[in-house]
């Protein structure tokens, strides 16, 4: 089903090759073929569009109709942008508050509590903190159980309190309860919700407004199509996340939503989930995203070929 | 609204009088169509169909271009979807009748089978859940909540138990109780690793132990926000689990799960349920005009 990038630009690159003399229309055929790729990936319509303009402009001012190997240097060009795109500051978490709270938010089902878990297994193995998970999900069934299982598997302690509906006092009833217990980081687990639902919206503003997180959130599926665009931006709106996490990353998804996003809100990505345990997570690399958006494992082959 | 009519007008006075639609049109089309996760192939497909009708039949007015395009995209949508069914039948002869539910992580599978349980309770038969995910966290007290509102029978065994086991256990007990719906619930598994597929295959093998021609049906749950890698669920689900129908959840949001479109044509699969919210009413049967009515909404 997916055809995948180097193959299509070497057909193009075939053509730009074939031709005696290379024109403008060569190079708009290429850049039909990226934009095709893109949008197989995921990536929104209008990001892509705008992405392609942006590589027309370079690669024609970079004089790639005259350079001896014009298929080289539009590859590296798209390549580059798109690494240059998803890039920015790798900036961490923050963690200067004591104790330092962490707003999780996103969509249902896209991974919210497991990268809770996974984060404060983080924080306590490898940064020596001694983190809080809170259960704010008050409505997914057996949500506040889901969390107290992660954190036994972690030997995390979870503060919830099931007697309890107001995820704004939650929250702030676990801040307190953090300072007098010594946890120096508190994780804040939300229910998902959609952007257009304006009640669990203002819950989630709320939220934010009570407890002023010094690190907030967006968590994502890597698997979103063409709405991701939709849902982050109306996010942002509410809350000004400082930061996205993507998930799922251990299937075959190409990830094109990770361009959207990051060119919609432009707020880095911070860390990746890759698997359902505990310990599924990892940095974010612009390049490596790069890549398995444009489907060029190896690139410098296609190089080679062209 | 505003948008499908301004789609609409614009297109009609695009192609008024002409026996070809022009590029500018196809541009807004297009749009639509991949803003909406039909995906280019199938995209292209459409427009291609447009062009040849508009080419033969140089129609005109806004209601039989509106008209022509509902019937060109809800045509790729398998013969299977009459688009006509309106309330949650399964067939009487088989009993109990075995729903096995699939699909990777968090795309709505446990709250589509409380949603449907409580559908088929509603029409008085006999429904019986089984806990066949005994590895996700909380996975089976998430099930058991659903049971306990919807007042359905639910058969478990502990976290980390043999699902086959679990599903086993679950389908003689429906045999006993003469149930009349049996639905099983799985783990939510990504579709390219090997173990957790043919983990999936040995669940369905197992069930046909207690009533032979078990499941006789395998619902694959789409997330509806998913993009393109739907294609590939569907495929891989299929060769582990033989699929036989779709549901298509969280269509509450803006997005549109158009991917279902294109592979709906391509395995022919009918999509069943789609899902509209996390209550238990927010299950609704399938209706393909609807559907394509709101990419254009
Ligand atoms: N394969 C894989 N599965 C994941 C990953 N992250 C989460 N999951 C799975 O995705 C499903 C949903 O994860 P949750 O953490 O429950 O998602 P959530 O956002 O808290 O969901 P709600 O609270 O219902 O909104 C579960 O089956 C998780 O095991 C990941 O990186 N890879
Ligand atoms: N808005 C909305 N949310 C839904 C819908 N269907 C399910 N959800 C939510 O999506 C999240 C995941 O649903 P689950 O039923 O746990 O999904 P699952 O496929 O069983 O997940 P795993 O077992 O972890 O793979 C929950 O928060 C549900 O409430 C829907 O149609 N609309
Ligand atoms: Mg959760
Ligand atoms: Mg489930």
């Amino acid at each position: 089903m997916f055809d995948n990038l180097s193959d299509k630009l070497d057909k193009a690159l075939h053509v730009l090759k074939g031709h005696g003399q290379i024109t403008e229309i060569n190079v708009a055929e290429t850049l039909k073929e990226v934009r095709r790729a893109l949008l197989d990936a995921d990536v929104n319509f209008k990001t892509a569009k705008e992405f392609t303009n942006r590589v027309k402009e370079k690669a024609l001012g970079q004089n790639v109709l005259t350079t001896l190997q014009p298929g080289q240097l539009m590859v590296k060009i798209v390549k580059d942008e798109l690494t240059s795109l998803m890039g920015g500051d790798a900036a961490g978490i923050d963690l200067s508050g004591n104790p330092s709270v962490i707003l999780m938010s996103g969509l249902q089902g896209s991974g919210k509590t497991t990268f809770s878990g996974k984060l404060a297994g983080f924080l306590k193995n490898k940064k020596t903190k001694k983190p809080l998970l809170v259960a704010c999900d008050v409505y997914r069934p057996a949500a506040i159980d889901q969390l107290h299982v992660v954190g036994e598997q972690l030997e995390v302690d979870v503060y919830s309190d099931r007697e309890n509906n107001n995820p704004v006092a939650i929250a702030k009833a676990a801040i307190a309860h953090a300072k007098t217990n010594g946890h120096n980081v508190v994780i804040v687990d939300t229910a998902g919700r959609l952007a257009v639902d304006e009640q669990m919206m203002t819950e989630i503003a709320n939220i934010h407004k009570a407890i002023k997180p010094n690190e907030t959130l967006f968590v994502v599926d890597s698997m979103t199509g063409q709405d991701a665009v939709n849902t982050a931006k109306a996010f942002n709106d509410v809350l000004n996340f400082d930061g996205v996490i993507l998930t799922k990353l251990d299937g075959d998804t190409r990830g094109g939503a990770a361009l959207s996003i990051k060119s919609v809100v432009n707020k880095p990505i911070k860390f990746i989930g890759t698997g359902e345990k505990m310990d599924a997570m990892d940095v974010f690399y612009p390049s490596r995203m790069a890549d398995r958006i444009l489907g060029m494992g190896d690139v410098v082959s296609l190089v080679e070929r062209a | 609204e505003k948008t499908k009519t301004n789609f609409f007008s614009k297109l009609s006075k695009a192609v008024a009088g002409k026996s070809k639609v022009d590029d500018d049109v196809l541009d807004n089309l297009e749009e639509v169509l991949v803003s909406s996760d039909v995906g280019v192939n199938t995209t292209l497909k459409i427009i291609e169909r447009i062009e040849e009708r508009v080419l033969r039949d140089k129609y005109l007015g806004t209601d039989e271009l509106n008209q022509l395009l509902r019937e060109e995209i809800a045509g790729l949508l398998s013969e299977t979807n009459v688009g006509e069914e309106v309330d949650f039948s399964i067939p009487n002869q088989k009993k109990p009748y075995v729903i096995m539910v699939v699909g990777v992580n968090g795309v709505g599978k446990t709250t589509t089978i409380g949603k449907l349980a409580y559908q088929f309770k509603k029409q008085g038969k006999k429904v019986v859940l089984g806990a066949a995910d005994t590895f996700r966290a909380a996975a089976i007290d998430q099930l058991q909540v659903w049971a306990d509102r919807v007042e359905v029978p639910i058969v478990k065994q502990n976290m980390g138990s043999d699902p086959a086991s679990v599903a086993y256990d679950t389908l003689k007990s429906a045999v006993a109780q003469n149930a009349d719906v049996v639905i099983i619930d799985t783990a939510g598994r990504l579709h390219n690793k090997i173990n957790l597929m043919n983990e999936l295959t040995k669940v369905k093998r197992v069930m046909q132990k207690v009533v032979d021609s078990a499941p006789h049906e395998v619902l694959l749950v789409l997330d509806g926000s998913t993009g393109q890698n739907a294609f590939e669920q569907a495929k891989q689900f299929t060769k582990a689990t033989e699929v036989t129908s779709l549901a298509v959840t969280k269509l509450d949001g803006t997005a549109k799960g158009g991917v279902v479109i294109g592979i709906s044509d391509q395995f022919k699969i009918p999509v069943k349920y789609i899902g509209v919210g996390e209550g238990i009413e927010d299950l609704q049967v399938f209706n393909k005009y609807e559907f394509v009515d709101s990419f254009f909404k």
